[in-house]
């Protein structure tokens, strides 16, 4: 374990601080977790179905709240902010998610350009005003995630990895300091998880930013991630390079052993 | 040796039986009850094919000279009141809307605060909100929109609530992670969602309020409903026929109008 129990490091991009959630009071999904992330690139959590991964990521944008601790994103505190400061906030964060959330009536385009939703007023946004430089960025992402020819079709007509694409896009639209995604591969065919993961690692180098990713297969995560967090039972258990990481380690992290073959 | 089994086996129960047939008895005995209560007098009663007969009797031939002397400028009044009374309908019904959809609003007051309005207006008559209207501003055209409006306002805030709550919250969720506020989370996130059904409600209402506004008129809230009172109160049959005709032919009419409306849409 490499977490250090000190205060958060000036440079510190995002630091997590003894965060917990309780959906039920006295029934903890989080019972303190303590990361800090600096480095770009893709940052991998492990753990079984039910473990809190995916509430951990929903708590750092505060799509859910946490019971308790803190998440500062570069030192601005995430868990207290409230309103238009939490907004602000949520900019900075693009997430991406396991069943893609796109508003499947949308045009493609019109979905990107939603990245940009938190920049500017809801009668705006009625309007369709986008800027001509959002409208460019967001024609240029699409071309980045190969679907510029989709541009004007409706995202229902569009195959799950293609969706997907979509969602990063939107996400990094946002000009994120940080991406989440959460499962972004469990709902697609293997080729295609590859693919979408290395459009992931692609803008996390591209843009210098982390990318936290929640993942199931140890070995696509092995294969693209920089760090690998192993969490079980609301805790961490492992957070070190992905070679550190040893069967030991993930009969802790999952239970069991037949399935390590 | 052999020896069959017989397996007893009845549908019901003998206490169940019983109970059965005593509810035919209790429903043969209401009926008898009610017959009795209503008093039909049995030479009206079998009278009445020739009655119906003489009547139509009496309306043919229809009075076409009425039409553009009267009954064309009433059915126009009767589609104002049904569009502008949609219209309106609108204004009141989608905030209550927004307020009784359990996944906008989480205020348990909202809720019975727009569950209240949308109930008392569904649960009076239109011609009773006629009524009420007409006692108000008197009799007219503003009687007649305001009774539609009213009517309406339960009915499309209920359905609209019940499509907002259908909306994919997956969609939403991830508008709000961009930093979207309220309002634009409702206009990019609920809104592109519940376009199809939203449209849909509305044109069913403006079909309904349609046929509700023709009637209207007996109370003297406008419309058609006016010129066909009239008329019967004057026994000008032939008058009555080109009014009900029209009413016929409008409400076919705004019945094709909605179906082809409503398959571009959706």
């Amino acid at each position: 374990m490499h977490t250090t129990a000190g205060s958060a490091e000036p440079h510190t991009l995002l630091s997590i601080r003894g965060l917990q959630k309780e959906y039920v009071a006295g029934n903890a999904i989080l019972k303190g977790i303590d990361i800090d992330i600096k480095e770009q690139g893709i940052i991998a959590i492990i753990g079984p179905s039910g473990t809190g991964k995916s509430t951990l990521l929903r708590c750092i944008n505060r799509l859910i709240d946490p019971t308790k601790g803190h998440i500062l994103l570069e030192q601005e505190d995430l868990s207290q902010a409230r309103g238009k400061q939490l907004r602000m906030l949520r900019r900075k964060i693009g997430m991406v998610f396991q069943e893609y959330n796109l508003v499947e009536r949308l045009t493609v385009i019109e979905n990107v350009l939603t990245g940009r939703l938190g920049y500017m007023s809801a009668w705006n946004a009625w309007r369709r005003n986008f800027s001509q430089e959002d409208i460019n960025t967001a024609f240029e992402l699409l071309e980045a995630v190969g679907l510029a020819e989709h541009a004007k079709k409706r995202a229902d007509s569009l195959s799950g990895g293609q969706r997907q694409r979509v969602g990063i896009a939107r996400a990094v639209m946002q000009n994120p300091r940080v991406l989440l995604a959460d499962e972004p591969t469990s709902s697609l065919d293997p080729k295609t998880a590859v693919e979408i993961m290395e459009l992931l690692e692609r803008f996390a180098l591209e843009k210098n930013m982390p990318a936290l990713v929640n993942i199931h297969d140890v070995n696509l995560a092995r294969r693209y991630a920089k760090r690998m967090i192993g969490m079980s039972n609301g805790v961490v258990v492992y957070d070190g390079p992905p070679e550190g990481i040893t069967d030991d380690h993930l009969k802790q992290i999952y239970g069991g052993e037949s399935w390590l073959v | 040796m052999q020896t069959t089994i017989n397996h007893h086996w009845q549908r019901f129960t003998l206490k169940q039986k019983l109970a059965r047939y005593s509810v035919y008895l209790v429903l043969v005995v209401a009926l008898v009850q009610s017959m009795q209560t209503v008093e039909v007098i049995p030479e009206f009663f079998f009278d009445a094919p020739e009655q119906m007969a003489d009547m139509f009797g009496r309306m043919w031939p229809m009075e076409w000279s009425y039409y553009p002397l009267s009954v064309h400028d009433a059915i126009v009044e009767t589609l104002n009141i049904a569009t502008i009374g949609t219209l309106l309908t609108l204004i009141i019904a989608i905030p209550l809307a927004l307020m009784n959809a359990s996944n906008i609003t989480h205020s348990a007051w909202g809720h019975w605060i727009a569950r209240f309005f949308l109930v008392s207006s569904r649960s009076v008559n239109s011609l009773v909100w006629a009524l009420l209207f007409v006692s108000i501003f008197g009799p007219g055209v503003i009687a007649g929109v305001l009774a539609i409006a009213f009517r309406s306002v339960g009915f499309v805030g209920k359905l609209l609530a019940e499509a907002l709550e259908e909306v994919d919250m997956g969609a939403v969720e991830a508008i709000r992670a961009t930093g979207a506020s309220p309002t634009s989370i409702l206009i990019k996130g609920y809104w592109p969602q519940v376009l199809p059904a939203f449209f849909s409600i509305i044109l069913f209402r403006w079909d309904i309020n349609v046929r509700e506004s023709a009637v209207l008129g007996l109370v003297g809230a406008g419309g058609i409903g006016v010129v066909l009172n009239d008329s019967m109160n004057l026994f000008q049959w032939q008058r009555v026929s080109v009014a009900l005709l029209a009413i016929f032919v409008v409400v076919i009419l705004a019945e094709i109008l909605v179906v082809n409306i409503r398959k571009k849409l959706i």
